[in-house]
């Protein structure tokens, strides 16, 4: 399968983010952040952007955005502080720390069993 | 379409609000991606990231062109808890030079599973290592390659195991046995963490 992300020249990708490659220290976004979108496509919207507003009609985290647009975690999350910071789409961010919660790691083990 | 767990399209419902992450860390060929499409409700998907070894400090997307810039793939599941909880499971290379996308990408993970091919122990010292290094609770599952059965006090020396961290075995294609994989898992991290006095011992949770 040709990944874009991996195969293209890092052009492609610097010119989809205007040349930033990640985000800065204060990115909310988390790998299993999960993403919905607060609304619709709009013409004349840059592709990437129109495409993560579908993707996340329910929520997907940024990892399952970035696997759907073949384009790596870091320029994902770009794409998606755009978005945030347009209100074009809300984040709900995991809960931390989770490990320290009883309440959840029960749901988790009652949650596995019933696989 | 085969079915909807087989499309990696199917949403999740519209509650879902914590994403919780468990990496599954072992060396090439060691059954990662087995083990999360054994127990995925998804086909697992693969994402990657790609960054520069300066890129702590300097980090510009044009560097990407010089021979430090690192690509580093994964493959991962989706495991819907319940209609708040979402767990996913990442496959991650044990590699060096995977490791210093750690805390960007695995900050914050309940916990891992270093998969182990007992006729292959020594790839997995060097995880092992980082995995204590980053304060990560994690368990060693060795998968069941038909080999000869090792004594897991053999395997436990061979690695140089912590008395404390479970090792058990597993058949990375069972999806009963992958589950059990995980569950093993995170009694193991409910467990550390039970204790009133641990805190000391939290990994670092930081948002990267």
């Amino acid at each position: 399968m040709s990944r874009p992300g991996r195969d293209d020249a890092p052009d492609r990708l610097y010119t989809l983010t205007q040349g930033r490659s990640r985000t800065g220290p204060a990115s909310p976004f988390d790998l299993v952040t999960l993403v919905v979108a607060e609304s619709e496509p709009v013409a004349g919207m840059q592709s990437e952007h129109a495409a993560i507003l579908r993707i996340a009609q329910f929520p997907a985290s940024v990892a399952e955005i970035a696997a759907e647009l073949r384009l790596p975690v870091g320029i994902t999350k770009v794409l998606l502080c755009d978005l945030l910071a347009a209100g074009r789409v809300s984040a709900r961010h995991p809960r931390r720390p989770a490990t320290t919660d009883p309440d959840i790691m029960e749901q988790v083990i009652v949650g596995l069993r019933n696989l | 379409m085969d079915s909807a767990t087989s499309d990696p399209r199917t949403p999740l419902g519209a509650p879902a609000d914590n994403g919780l992450k468990i990496v599954v860390v072992g060396a090439l060929g060691v059954g990662k991606t087995t083990l999360v499409h054994s127990v995925s409700e998804i086909r697992p998907l693969s994402t990657e990231e790609t960054m520069t070894r300066a890129g702590a400090t300097v980090d510009d997307i044009r560097q990407v062109r010089g021979k430090s810039a690192t690509t580093v793939a994964f493959d991962f599941g989706r495991i819907s808890l319940d209609a708040h909880n979402v767990l996913y499971v990442f496959g991650a290379p044990g590699q060096e030079r995977f490791w210093f996308l750690w805390d960007r990408l695995f900050s914050g993970t309940l916990g891992a599973v270093v998969l182990v091919d007992t006729r292959r122990i020594d790839d997995s010292w060097y995880a092992i290592d980082r995995l204590e290094h980053h304060g990560t609770p994690f368990i060693v599952a060795c998968n069941d390659f038909g080999g000869p059965v090792h004594a897991p006090k053999d395997v436990r020396a061979a690695l140089d195991l912590d008395p404390h961290v479970p090792l058990i075995d597993c058949d990375a294609r069972s999806r009963q046995s992958a589950q059990q994989v995980l569950i093993t898992l995170v009694q193991h991290v409910r467990n550390r963490y039970a204790g009133p006095s641990l805190p000391a011992a939290l990994p670092r949770q930081e948002f990267v």
